[in-house]
């Protein structure tokens, strides 16, 4: 076979692969998208789940993500922050920033649903949180922070060196920089950060399978030692426990619907982010 | 005012310096937290607490391991000389039989005669096994020969096949299938979606022009941005019946369908990782195999595939991990049979879809508990080598530079 046959054989399969990709993400979110469109209405985004789960809507379990997210993020995010900036500002690059590099790509490693263990064990019963939302926020929150310090780090990275220096030269102290030039610059980053996070984060259901996810709940947690519903762990009950898994199906279809919409409008806000914001300090 | 400025810096300062130490912190607290509520497994009796098996005196066996046990009171095992005793059938009691031979008056006041009677009905019968609570043993223990219950042992755990943590009088703690399930399982789906992925790879990173690119990347993004439970909700209703359904199968739920699923989440890690180290390769490297003659797909495979090796390896690595830590979208399709897996088409059960199973159901602190934390360690180990080993191989790979 002379060598330009075998280029196209080659290449030919090479563009179908990278098609067949996208065909499979379309096929899932086309079948999700079809299947659940139907269900959803104000009224399924509003109410209570009534009749053992077969019927009614999610908010329980929407509000209940919500607050996960918001916990989660309370305190992952000033963390995950301060992290990076120690790391890119301050520890300079020794074996102290190598160390602490690779033991934050080890955890981010760490399946999820060993978080979901090691919340358990600590936060649940050696703290005696109990199965509430601080549980499972800062179980979330840990299996977050790589993430939030990995893009924040990025965010801080692609400032130029150059600012700081012209900083510090006119007599503003380190902390100044950071907190008045550096900080303002990587803002729109370190948001789109933040933002796969959150969707990250409403995703997850091994880590609050133990620390914080309720079956059904007739009310709205009213604080931090609440137990909640939770879309993901709902999605996941109602297809595999519920009291009539026929029956509850659509409301299956309309909980993932929600679930990816959720990942999906948050991911298009953080590409926006990204172009509109992100460039700029690269062109500066 | 200058002075306390100074002082808010250095407040401000050290508390970077903590949060910056915070991810050590976290795998740290995990390593604690997982050794201290798993190992303990290892010093409790491998019989039921509480209980004990008692045989007649005379009766020459002196132990018994956790499977024997189980296997005698399954009726697997009906004859004393296949635990090396004497060649005679083995009788099966458990205390609620004694209420079919004596009546509760006989049993006196608040069962104060059921020790006596226990003991007595030990004594007649010289093959008896019989399952008691430790507080309904008589006193007198002339009449019977009480079984050490032993602790259950690491070998035990490792090497055992079987996965019965609820099996009453001893519980099997052996985890060999369900490691042998998550890596069957996490096996089949990388060997699905490392020619995708790769190949998809080489598509954006040598083929595709800048407008295709910026669609993909977003979209492969899009992919590993969907909730695992997601997929596994998408796999049980459509992957799992397509599978049944084609191949004549008997139940859908099976270590294919798992594989298949897994595959498509681990695809985009295979693909950012083994991409990122293509473009890594030189200008000059391209330029050079071009000026030599070479066309672009031998370029491609003979310059740019071998030289970004190290990549990819690592994105196989990485994949594999994402695959084996993966909790939800494995538990709802593979049917969860805790079996050593022989072919693709069979349920399995994995590490992590045991833990999420089982740890609701478990009482704080039992046996069970403890051992769904050392599965926890066992899949925390191997996801560590894998992280450990893909950072090291990465790094080979920027030194080779």
């Amino acid at each position: 076979m002379n060598k330009k046959t075998t280029q196209k054989i080659a290449f030919f399969t090479f563009r179908v692969l990278g098609l067949l990709v996208v065909a499979i993400l379309l096929g899932i979110l086309g079948f999700i998208v079809y299947n659940g469109i139907g269900v959803i209405s104000w009224e399924f985004l509003t109410s209570a789940p009534t009749e053992g789960m077969t019927s009614g809507g999610i908010f329980p379990a929407i509000v209940g993500t919500l607050w996960l997210v918001a916990g989660s993020m309370a305190f992952a995010f000033p963390f995950g922050v301060m992290s990076a900036i120690y790391m890119n500002e301050y520890a300079g690059n020794g074996w102290i920033v190598k160390f602490i590099r690779v033991m934050t790509n080890n955890l981010s490693g760490i399946p999820s649903i060993v978080f979901g263990l090691f919340g358990m064990a600590l936060f649940v019963n050696t703290l005696k949180f109990g199965d509430s939302i601080l549980a499972g926020s800062l179980t979330l929150g840990l299996l977050i922070l790589p993430l939030i310090i990995r893009t924040t780090e990025e965010a801080l990275k692609a400032i130029p060196d150059s600012y700081r220096t012209g900083s510090l030269a006119l007599g503003a102290s380190k902390l100044q920089t950071i907190r008045r030039v550096v900080l303002p610059m990587a803002f729109p980053n370190i948001i789109t950060g933040l933002i796969l996070a959150i969707g990250r984060v409403s995703g997850e259901t091994a880590p609050i399978l133990f620390t914080v996810a309720a079956y059904f709940l007739p009310k709205l947690p009213t604080g931090i030692f609440d137990q909640v519903m939770a879309l993901p762990y709902h999605l996941y009950v109602i297809v595999t426990s519920g009291t009539d898994i026929e029956a509850s199906r659509p409301i299956a279809y309309g909980t993932a619907l929600v679930l990816i919409a959720i990942v999906l409008i948050l991911n298009l806000i953080a590409s926006f982010l990204r172009r509109n914001f992100g460039k700029k300090i690269k062109t500066n | 005012m200058k002075r306390l400025r100074r002082i808010f810096e250095r407040i401000v300062e050290a508390m970077l310096t903590l949060s910056g130490s915070i991810t050590t912190l976290a795998i740290l607290l995990i390593i604690i937290f997982l050794f201290k509520e798993g190992l303990g497994l290892f010093s409790n009796p491998a019989v039921e607490k509480g209980y004990a098996l008692c045989v007649h005196p005379t009766n020459p066996i002196e132990k018994l391991n956790p499977q024997q046990i189980k296997h005698i009171f399954d009726s697997e095992i009906t004859n004393w000389k296949e635990v090396d005793g004497r060649d005679e059938e083995i009788m099966i009691f458990r205390l609620d039989e004694i209420f079919s031979i004596y009546s509760d008056e006989e049993l006196g006041d608040d069962y104060a005669l059921l020790p006596q009677k226990l003991g007595e009905i030990i004594a007649e019968n010289p093959n008896i096994i019989a399952f008691l609570p430790e507080k309904y043993l008589p006193e007198d223990r002339s009449s019977m020969k009480v079984l050490p219950s032993g602790t259950i042992n690491i070998a035990d755990f490792f090497g055992g096949q079987e996965w019965q943590p609820t099996a009453t009088p001893a519980p099997q703690y052996g985890a060999l299938p369900l490691v042998l399930g998550t890596l069957w399982v996490s096996l089949f789906a990388i060997l699905i979606a490392l020619p995708l992925g790769l190949g998809v790879a080489v598509y954006l990173s040598e083929l595709a022009d800048e407008h295709t690119r910026k669609i993909l990347k977003p979209t492969i993004e899009l992919l590993a941005g969907i909730p695992s439970v997601v997929y596994g909700f998408f796999g049980l209703v459509v992957v799992v019946p397509f599978i049944q359904k084609t191949l004549q199968l008997p139940v859908g739920e099976t270590a294919f369908a798992g594989s298949l699923i897994l595959a498509v989440m681990a695809l985009p890690t295979i693909i950012t990782v083994a991409e990122d180290a293509m473009r890594n390769t030189p200008r000059t490297m391209r330029e050079a195999s071009l000026a030599l003659g070479a066309t672009p797909w031998q370029t491609i495979y003979k310059v740019i595939l071998p030289y970004s090796s190290s990549g990819i390896v690592a994105a196989v690595v990485l994949g594999i991990g994402r695959a084996i830590g993966e909790t939800m979208a494995v538990l709802m399709v593979t049917g969860n049979a805790a079996v050593i897996p022989h072919s693709l088409f069979e349920s399995v059960r994995t590490i992590p879809a045991t833990i999420a199973a089982e740890l609701g159901e478990t009482p704080t602190g039992g046996t069970h508990y403890q051992a769904l934390f050392l599965l926890g360690i066992i899949l925390f180990i191997m996801t560590m080598i894998i992280s450990l080993s893909a950072e090291f191989i990465s790094k080979r790979q920027q030194k080779g530079i």
